[in-house]
């Protein structure tokens, strides 16, 4: 087990890259402490599994180092990495029995025959498929196979870390909580630095400790589920996170005030010039319908996903949600949206400005 | 929903018949006939029962041509397989030299039969062809005219030129589409060299490996140009193989009913490995599906 450090790194798949757009991971410097559960979060082609395959070393990095605690493992295989990771679709040796596929990692490092029958054992139970040890892999169905995988990732009990590419797509929704689970408690059991990647944001923040928002090639937030709630450093984090993701208008700023349309917006927090596309964002929970003082807004549509009701509206022309808690009336007169002070936050060129605040604390 | 019943959808088929019945049905009928009778021309027929099938399945010149017959299949198999298997786990998987080994790979495969006979033909002689007389300048006594091994050597080698490439091209496409994943996984497990091949690439392969043996078995089996262009069955007998000598016996001595027994008997035999290699094969991979 040890930390891992990124250092300097970048890739791109193409022989002798140019252009930024080129490289599918632009330069990066992260260190991803030991033990800790990271979900790496993003939508397609962002770069997530060309940055998972780089730490297991399936893939060599163009540029940067990556580090083991102080050991550079740039250039070793994967092998020596002593890695494990779990792919998206189900890999299993067909001709083997599931007991042969759970022991096989093991038997190829050597390991001692009665340590393999033990820890195979309790792996199987783990993923609750001791009555089938012994069929073979390939007659089983999509899930099954893929309850395998996941279990030849965990049964080293020595690796650096597990990587998960996007294991769960496969498996049914029941089954997936369940394993989710599963994967939470052998985290706090053994410790394992454990990798995660997923699209999905209940998955991401269910499971993870930090999680790490790519969007195009870079790392735009490393953060906890509420860091990147309340303070995304990008707007693609804002968007990404939150269901409906947070609400963004370009305005300008000056000192602690918004000005949006010839409206007003107290903010937070005070900020100097800014430089570049300025656009204020705020989430939909911190937004509320009100009859009294606020922005005038139209309202489009009204959506009750049970435990609240997601009001579809237009704030000068640009789409804009809101959050009405349950239980609340929402009667025609309600015309205005209100803010939360302290819960805006400003971006300029989609990357988010950190503002005084009066009180002296960085917002 | 309910369906309509229409028999007249049955003339549909009839296409297929006519084709199958002219293809097939009605010649090997031609042959059961004489198979069972005597004739010498002019539409002339002597019921002759069993006869022809008792004096052939225990004639010795029959027994002979399906021993080598079996030989020369074993030995072709056990080479072509293997070595298929070998030259599609070694070719590029992508890029110009992909595309320029597959092209390389299935040049043999566009040359007709009897055009590889020849090749091979003058390709081993000593006076004129470049592989004789380069063995025969290297001090090496090659003939293949007159020495039945050296015969054998230059049918299997010609064989093997010819038909490799089938298996290897079969081999290939299997391989091609094993996902990356597995690679991947074989990896981070540790899995050495052999089990990528054993327990990824073979299984995967299965399939078409299947095809491609059944196919090198029923062609090998039935091969009649290429050795009769370049032995003619000789020397002696000893590259006589089972097609070579039912046309000597039909067309040679017009000894057409013993060569229509011997031939149901030849399909016969065919039908029934080709059967056991595929029951035996998919029943292998339903086994493991349990």
């Amino acid at each position: 087990m040890a930390q891992i450090t990124l250092s300097k790194l970048a890739h791109s798949y193409a022989a002798n890259p140019t252009a930024e757009s080129d490289y599918a991971l632009k330069e990066m410097d992260h260190v991803w402490q030991d033990g800790g559960a990271y979900a790496l979060l993003g939508s397609s082609g962002c770069g997530k599994t060309t940055l998972l395959n780089i730490i297991s070393g399936l893939v060599r990095p163009s540029h940067g180092r990556v580090l083991f605690g102080e050991l550079d493992v740039t250039d070793q295989e994967t092998a020596a990495r002593n890695i494990a990771q779990v792919f998206q679709f189900p890999v299993v040796y067909e001709t083997m029995t599931v007991r042969e596929n759970l022991s096989f990692p093991l038997r190829n490092r050597g390991m001692d025959a009665g340590y393999i029958a033990t820890r195979v054992n309790q792996i199987a139970q783990m993923i609750g498929m001791e009555s089938v040890l012994n069929r073979k892999a390939r007659g089983l169905t999509a899930d099954a196979k893929q309850k395998i995988s996941l279990g030849r990732g965990m049964v080293r009990e020595d690796v650096n870390a597990i990587l998960f590419d996007e294991p769960l797509t496969v498996i049914d929704p029941h089954m997936k909580w369940e394993l989710r689970t599963q994967l939470k408690q052998l985290h706090r059991e053994f410790g394992h630095t454990m990798i995660y990647v997923t699209h999905d944001q209940t998955e991401a923040l269910t499971f993870a400790d930090k999680v790490v928002v790519m969007y195009d090639g870079r790392v735009v937030q490393m953060g906890t589920p509420e860091e990147l709630f309340e303070t995304p450093d990008h707007t693609f984090v804002g968007y990404f996170i939150g269901s409906p993701g947070m609400n963004l208008l370009d305005a300008t700023v000056s000192g602690t005030t918004a000005h949006l349309q010839g409206a007003e917006i107290a903010l937070g927090a005070g900020y100097g010039p800014i430089k570049g596309r300025t656009q204020i964002g705020i989430r939909p929970e911190y937004c509320s319908l009100t009859d009294g003082a606020g922005l005038p807004v139209t309202i489009r549509q009204v959506e009750d996903v049970g435990r609240h009701r997601i009001i579809r509206a237009d704030l000068f022309g640009q789409a804009f949600n809101i959050i009405a808690p349950e239980g609340m009336g929402i009667s025609p007169d309600m015309t205005r949206v209100a803010f939360a002070p302290g819960k805006i936050n400003v971006y300029a060129d989609d990357w988010r400005v950190s503002g005084q605040v009066v009180g002296g604390v960085a917002a | 929903m309910e369906k309509t019943q229409n028999n007249k959808a049955w003339f549909l088929v009839l296409p297929v018949l006519v084709i199958v019945a002219f293809s097939a049905v009605i010649p090997l009928m031609t042959v059961v006939n004489y198979s069972m009778n005597d004739t010498f021309g002019e539409n002339e027929f002597f019921w002759n029962g069993l006869g022809w099938f008792e004096e052939m399945i225990t004639s010795d010149r029959m027994h002979d041509a399906l021993g080598r017959q079996v030989l020369f299949s074993a030995i072709i198999l056990a080479i072509e397989v293997p070595l298929g298997i070998f030259i599609a786990l070694n070719m590029p998987k992508k890029g110009f030299w992909a595309s320029f080994c597959l092209v390389l790979m299935a040049l043999p495969l566009l040359i007709p039969f009897n055009v590889v006979g020849t090749i091979w033909q003058i390709f081993g002689r000593v006076d004129i062809g470049l592989l004789g007389h380069g063995l025969a300048a290297m001090g090496i006594d090659y003939n293949y005219t007159n020495d039945p091994l050296d015969a054998w050597i230059t049918i299997i080698v010609m064989d093997v030129w010819h038909w490799t490439s089938l298996v290897a091209l079969l081999c290939y496409a299997g391989l091609q589409s094993i996902p990356q994943a597995y690679y991947q996984a074989a990896r981070i497990d540790q899995a050495s060299r052999w089990s990528v091949f054993r327990f990824i690439e073979l299984p995967k392969m299965a399939g078409v490996l299947l095809i491609a043996v059944l196919l090198r078995f029923m062609d090998s089996f039935m091969i009649y140009t290429e050795p009769f262009v370049v032995t003619g069955g000789g020397p002696g007998n000893s590259t006589t193989f089972l097609s070579i000598d039912l046309v000597k016996m039909a067309v040679g001595q017009f000894d057409l009913g013993p060569a229509a027994a011997f031939s149901i008997m030849y399909f016969l035999v065919i039908l029934l490995v080709s059967w056991v290699f595929y029951t035996v094969m998919t029943n292998l991979d339903k086994e493991e599906g349990k």
